[in-house]
């Protein structure tokens, strides 16, 4: 066993250990897996169906299932898109365009050096602020194409 | 017993029966899309919906998951009700344009096409799961499920690759209204595909006659959960004394 493995099944155990073996638990549990690793990766998802005892088929569709849940690798900063229609219409499309470009990657994708996320959302609650980029839980707000690359250097 | 009034017929029936299986008693169609008597209602497909009215309130329930009551008035075949129906297959003809079950049923409730644009014209899946079901409930081994949500929406092994669990019985594929999920049995090998995935088993070969007679795996399980000798299943049953 590779001591990638071992770290992910620890912490997993780690995780199980807080739980009753119920299945009504497995959404927290998924989640504090992930909060701890990042995002779900094949091991821990094969790790809590044999903890929980809980078919692997089971803990796959409710692990696919939240857009909150990964199975990919995730950067290490989260870049949330507003496609509201507010922000759509004040140029959100734009916005995400010049992200991705500077990013080299699309949405949904993940930055090879694991640097950062990027995923669109459809509305945070800001339509005011719009265009809305929130980075890590931070909101940025009337954000221009201009702008993107100050923001994404403020967070390097 | 309670009584009941369905399509303005008296009907007695014992508790515990639904509202589908109550009408069917008394041949009153319903149509339904993801019922089987192997396998515990589900309400997928929403094809079995009725009205109900109590106490003079009326609703819309499904029946296949509605059980009788005492004095419960229904209709299985009311104006609203028939709108709805019919919604609800022109939708599945735009996703399933080729499946034959969901033709039929449009068919018989009198709906020619579709208003709505067909996006993937090969897909089969009706996401009754059906498939889901009878490998949950009746093989015991949950090898497949229905992941991802809304239009991504579909049956699937984990990781589309993880297999362990099955055992090639072929539950699914005999269980699937529309043929999306299926088996075929090549030389050795047991293929079943299903929309997003292909799995490959190894046959037992009797070893009298040569012919690949069963899937390995299911072999094993069988040997397993019954606790038999596996000298049981050295020859395929032609060859068996
Ligand atoms: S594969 Fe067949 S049985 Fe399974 S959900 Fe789709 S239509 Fe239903
Ligand atoms: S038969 Fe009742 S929802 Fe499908």
């Amino acid at each position: 066993m590779t001591t990638e493995v071992r770290e992910i099944e620890d912490s997993v155990g780690a995780v199980l250990a807080r739980y009753q073996r119920d299945e009504g638990f497995l959404v927290s549990i998924l989640q504090d897996v992930q909060t701890k690793l990042n995002y779900l990766p094949r091991e821990a998802l094969l790790k809590v169906s044999q903890g929980m005892e809980v078919p692997l088929s089971r803990v796959y569709s409710v692990a696919t299932f939240f857009k909150a849940f990964s199975l990919k690798p995730r950067g290490r900063h989260l870049l949330h898109v507003c496609m509201g229609t507010a922000c759509h219409v004040r140029g959100a499309v734009r916005v995400l365009d010049r992200i991705e470009q500077e990013l080299g990657i699309g949405s949904g994708e993940t930055t090879r050096d694991l640097e950062y996320t990027l995923e669109t959302v459809n509305c945070v609650g800001a339509c005011a602020l719009g265009p809305v980029v929130v980075v890590d839980g931070e909101y940025a707000g009337q954000m221009t194409s201009d702008k993107v690359k100050h923001l994404l250097e403020s967070f390097d | 017993m309670v009584t009941l009034t369905i399509d303005g017929q008296r009907i007695q029936a014992e508790e515990g029966t639904t509202l589908l299986e109550a009408a069917r008693d008394h041949n009153i169609y319903i149509p339904t899309l993801c019922v089987n008597e192997a396998v515990s209602p589900y309400g997928a497909c929403r094809l079995c919906l009725v009205e109900v009215t109590k106490k003079e309130r009326q609703r819309l329930v499904a029946s296949c998951l509605y059980f009788v009551e005492e004095g419960l008035i229904v209709r299985t075949d009311s104006e609203r009700i028939a709108l709805i129906r019919g919604m609800i297959i022109e939708l599945l003809l735009a996703r399933c344009p080729k499946a034959g079950e969901v033709q039929e049923l449009a068919k018989r409730l009198g709906v020619r096409e579709s208003r709505f644009r067909v996006e993937d014209e090969n897909n089969l899946c009706v996401l009754c799961a059906l498939c889901t079901r009878v490998c949950q409930e009746v093989v015991g081994q949950s090898a497949i499920s229905l992941v991802n949500p809304g239009t991504d929406r579909e049956v699937a092994i984990p990781f589309y690759d993880n297999s362990d669990a099955c055992i090639a019985c072929g539950s699914c594929a005999y269980i699937c209204p529309t043929e999306a999920i299926k088996l075929e049995d090549v030389g050795d090998t047991r293929i079943i595909t299903m929309p997003n995935c292909r799995l490959e088993f190894k046959l037992k070969q009797c070893p009298k006659c040569g012919t690949y007679w069963a899937p390995e795996k299911q072999l094993e399980y069988m040997i397993k959960k019954a606790n038999i000798s596996p000298k049981v299943f050295d020859l395929c049953p032609d060859c068996r004394e």
